[in-house]
C-alpha cells in the first residue's frame, strides 16, 4: 500500500514534467501562455491510474483480475476443429449491406465506399503483415499506384473505368513485385524501413514530377460509367445519360450507389478469396514463412515465390483499392498517400488482428465510421489511433480475435 | 564547377550531418542494444525543438539578458526534459514487450509516434512556432574579389562545435566510465550481462535517456538556425537520422557520426548541384541502396544470423 501510493506520486511527478511544457506552456509567437490545469489534470489522471495498477498488483484478489484480463497474451495459433464454417451472421451482413444505398443519405454512402476502400486496403495489408509476416510501412504506395493508374490512364490512354481496375491491380501488382524483390533477403525492421523508404519516394516523385503527374494539384479522372451509360446530368463522352436510358429522374447520387455495389461485390469476392487462400498451400506457407522462415527453407518451400506472392497479391489488393478511391473522389493528388495512411491502414489491419479477416473486416469499417460520427472529437482521433496501437500491442499483440488456422480432418481419424 | 558554391556546400553539409549525426546516435545505441528501431525517436527532437522554444520564451520573460548564459540554461532543461520523455516512452511502450513478438515493438513505436505528434499539435497548435534570432555574425571567407566568399554564421560554428563536444562526452561516457562498461557488455550479450550483475533493465533506460539527450541537442541547435518548426518536422529527420544510422553501420556509435556527416554532405551537394526538389528522394534512395546492398554500412560489423 505504501509502495503504491510512493509509486503513483512518483508517476505523477513524471507525468506532470512530461505534459507541462506541451500542454501547460502553449507558445503564441514569442511568448507563452500558462494553462497550468492541463498539465496537472492529465498527471492526477496518470498517477491514479498508477495507484489502482499498483493495488491490483498487490491484492490476490487484484491479481487474479488482471491475469484474467491480461493474462493470455501467449503468441500462437489456435487451430479450429472441424470444417472452417462462417457464421450466418456473415451471410446476414452482406445481404443487409446490399440494401445500404437505399437507407442512407449520399453523404454517409460516402462514408461507406470509404469504409470499404479500407476494408479493401486493410484486407491487401493483412495478405502482407498478417499471413505472410512481412511488415510493410509502405502499403500506401501501392494505393498510390492503384489510384494514379487509374487517373493518369485515363488522362493519357483515354481508359475508362472498368478497364481500369484490372491495369490499376496489374501495375500495383507488378510494383509489389518489383518493390518486394530487393527486400526479399531482409526481415523484420529492415523491411519495414526499406519499405517505407519506398512508398516516400512513390509520393515524393509523384509530388514533384510536374509534368507528367500534375504535381501537387493532382490530376482529374474520367468518370465511371455503366455498360457505357454516363452518370451526369448530361452525357460528357458520347454515350447516353444513366437516368435518361431508364427515363427516370436525374440524381447526383446514382454514381455514388453504382460505385457502392462494383465495390461491395469486389470486396465480397476479395474476403472469399482471401478466406481460401489461407486454407490453400499458398497461403499456409505464408504463414509457416511468418513463424519460421529457417525451418520451411529446409523443409523445401520456396521463399522468394512465397514472399513475392504475397507482395504481389497485397499491393494488388491495395491497387484495387486505389483505383476505387480514385473513382469516388473524382479528383487524385499526393497529399493523399502520405506515411499517415500507411499507419492507418496497419491500425486497422493491428486492431484488427493480424492475420484475422474477419476481425481486419469489422476493424476498417469501425475506424472509418467511428470519426464520422464523432466529429467534435475529430481532432483527438490521430492520438487515440496511437494510443490504440500501443494498448494493442501490450495486451493482446495477435490482436483482439485471435487467429484460427484452418483444420483438416481426415475423414475417420480425428 | 564553381568553388563557392562547392565550399559553401560543403559548409551546409557538414551543419546539416552534425544534426544527422547528433539524432543517430540515438537509434543507433537503441537498435544496438535491444535491436528495434526507435521509430518515435524522430518525435522526440520535434519535441526537443518546442521545448526549447518554450523554455527560451520563459527564460528571456525572465529577465535573462546575457545570450550565452540563456542559451546554456534553455540546453540544460530541454536535455533534462527531453531526456524524462525518452525514458517515459521505453517505460509506457517499449519495456512491457519484451520478449513479444518481433513486430510487436515496432508498430508500438509507431503508435507513439503518432501520439507525440498529435499530443503537440493539439497542445500548441498546427501552425508554425519560432524563436527570434538570437545570435548574429557570420564569418567570410573571401576567395579573390569581394563579392565571392563563403559565410559561416555563428549558429553554423555553434552547431559544429557543440555536436563535437556531445559527441565526445558520449564517447568517453561509453568508453572510460563503468556506465559505459555496462552499456557496451549489453549490446554484446544481455542474457550475459545480467548474469554478470549488469541490471540491464535500467542500462536500457540509460540509453533511451543518452539518446534523447542527444536529439535534445540536435533539438536545441536547429530552432536556433532555422527560427521556425512544426509539429511535422520529426518525421522526415527522422527517418533521414536513421539513414544515417544505418549508412554508418547501425550499433556504432562514430559510424552514426560519419554517417550523418557523409549524408548531410551528399545531400547538401545533391541539392547544390542537381536538383533541390529531389532531395528527399536521394536520402530515401540512400537509405534503400544501403540496407539491399551492404545493411552492415560503413563502419558496422556484419550480423550472423543465428539458427
Amino acid at each position: 500500500m505504501k509502495k503504491a501510493i510512493k509509486d503513483s506520486i512518483l508517476t505523477g511527478l513524471v507525468a506532470f514534467l512530461v505534459f507541462g511544457p506541451i500542454s501547460g506552456l502553449v507558445l503564441s509567437g514569442y511568448s507563452i501562455e500558462v494553462h497550468a490545469e492541463r498539465p496537472l489534470i492529465m498527471a492526477v489522471v496518470v498517477a491514479l491510474g498508477r495507484f489502482v495498477f499498483a493495488l491490483l498488483a498487490d491484492s490476490s484478489h487484484g491479481l487474479k483480475l488482471s491475469a484474467a484480463i491480461f493474462g493470455r497474451r501467449d503468441g500462437g495459433v489456435t487451430v479450429a476443429s472441424g470444417e472452417p464454417t462462417l457464421s450466418p451472421l456473415l451471410y446476414l451482413a452482406v445481404f443487409a449491406a446490399f440494401f445500404l444505398p437505399f437507407l442512407l443519405s449520399k453523404y454517409w454512402l460516402g462514408v461507406a465506399i470509404l469504409a470499404l476502400i479500407y476494408v479493401l486496403l486493410a484486407l491487401g495489408l493483412n495478405i502482407v503483415v498478417g499471413l505472410a509476416g512481412l511488415l510493410d510501412l509502405g502499403f500506401v504506395a501501392f494505393y498510390a499506384v492503384g489510384a494514379y493508374g487509374y487517373a493518369l490512364g485515363s488522362q493519357y490512354f483515354d481508359l475508362g473505368f472498368w478497364s481500369a481496375i484490372p491495369f490499376g491491380a496489374f501495375l500495383a501488382a507488378c510494383f509489389g513485385m518489383v518493390l518486394g524483390f530487393p527486400v526479399l533477403r531482409m526481415h523484420g525492421d529492415y523491411l519495414a524501413i526499406v519499405t517505407l523508404g519506398f512508398g516516400e519516394i512513390i509520393r515524393l516523385v509523384l509530388n514533384n514530377w510536374v509534368s507528367f503527374t500534375g504535381g501537387p494539384s493532382g490530376v482529374f479522372v474520367q468518370a465511371p460509367t455503366l455498360f457505357g451509360l454516363e452518370f451526369s446530368r448530361r452525357a460528357k463522352f458520347g454515350g447516353e445519360p444513366f437516368h435518361k436510358f431508364f427515363d427516370i429522374a436525374y440524381s447526383s447520387s446514382y454514381k455514388t450507389m453504382f460505385l457502392y455495389f462494383v465495390l461491395l461485390l469486389l470486396v465480397v469476392a476479395i474476403t472469399f478469396f482471401v478466406v481460401r487462400l489461407r486454407s490453400m498451400p499458398l497461403g499456409r506457407a505464408w504463414e509457416a514463412l511468418r513463424e519460421d522462415e529457417v525451418a520451411c527453407r529446409s523443409l523445401g518451400i520456396n521463399h522468394v515465390t512465397t514472399k513475392l506472392s504475397a507482395f504481389a497479391m497485397g499491393a494488388m489488393v491495395g491497387g484495387l483499392g486505389g483505383v476505387f478511391f480514385a473513382a469516388s473522389q473524382g479528383f487524385v493528388n499526393p497529399a493523399s498517400f502520405t506515411f499517415f495512411e500507411s499507419a492507418l491502414i496497419l491500425a486497422i489491419v493491428v486492431l484488427g488482428g493480424l492475420g484475422s479477416t474477419v476481425g481486419v473486416i469489422v476493424a476498417a469499417i469501425i475506424l472509418t465510421v467511428f470519426p464520422e460520427l464523432l466529429r467534435e472529437w475529430s481532432q483527438y482521433r490521430i492520438l487515440l489511433f496511437g494510443v490504440a496501437m500501443v494498448l494493442m500491442m501490450v495486451w493482446r499483440p495477435r490482436g483482439l480475435v485471435r487467429p484460427k488456422r484452418p483444420f483438416f480432418a481426415i475423414r475417420g481419424q480425428k | 564547377m564553381d568553388l563557392i558554391i562547392v565550399g559553401q556546400q560543403l559548409v551546409n553539409g557538414l551543419v546539416l550531418g552534425s544534426i544527422y549525426g547528433l539524432i543517430a546516435v540515438g537509434y543507433t545505441m537503441v537498435y544496438g542494444i535491444i535491436g528495434m528501431i526507435n521509430f518515435a525517436h524522430g518525435e522526440v527532437y520535434m519535441i526537443s525543438a518546442y521545448l526549447s522554444a518554450i523554455f527560451l520564451a520563459i527564460i528571456t520573460s525572465m529577465g535573462v539578458v546575457s545570450v550565452p548564459f540563456a542559451l546554456l540554461l534553455v540546453l540544460v532543461v530541454t536535455i533534462f526534459v527531453t531526456a524524462i520523455y525518452g525514458w517515459s516512452i521505453e517505460r509506457v511502450a517499449y519495456r512491457p514487450l519484451r520478449g513479444s513478438t518481433r513486430l510487436a515493438p515496432l508498430i508500438s513505436a509507431i503508435g507513439i509516434s503518432l501520439v507525440l505528434q498529435n499530443y503537440v499539435r493539439i497542445g500548441q497548435g498546427a501552425k508554425s512556432q519560432g524563436v527570434p534570432p538570437l545570435i548574429d555574425g557570420s564569418f567570410r571567407f573571401h576567395l579573390g574579389s569581394p563579392d565571392s566568399f563563403i559565410q559561416i554564421t555563428m549558429i553554423q560554428c555553434l552547431i559544429i562545435v557543440a555536436s563535437l563536444i556531445g559527441m565526445g562526452a558520449l564517447h568517453y561516457l561509453m568508453q572510460k566510465t563503468a556506465l559505459g562498461r555496462a552499456c557496451r557488455a549489453t549490446q554484446q550479450d544481455r542474457t550475459m550481462a545480467r548474469l554478470l550483475g549488469v541490471d540491464t533493465d535500467k542500462v536500457i533506460s540509460i540509453v533511451f535517456v543518452l539518446g534523447s539527450a542527444m536529439a535534445a541537442i540536435a533539438g536545441v541547435l536547429v530552432t536556433l538556425n532555422y527560427g521556425s518548426f512544426d509539429f511535422h518536422i520529426g518525421f522526415v529527420t527522422g527517418i533521414k537520422a536513421f539513414t544515417a544510422a544505418v549508412l554508418g553501420g547501425i550499433g556504432s556509435l562514430p559510424g552514426a557520426m560519419l554517417g550523418g556527416l557523409v549524408l548531410g554532405l551528399s545531400e547538401s551537394f545533391f541539392s547544390g548541384f542537381i536538383n533541390t526538389d529531389y532531395k528527399d528522394v536521394f536520402a530515401f534512395s540512400i537509405l534503400v541502396l544501403v540496407l539491399i546492398f551492404k545493411p552492415s554500412g560503413l563502419l558496422g560489423v556484419a550480423e550472423v544470423e543465428k539458427v
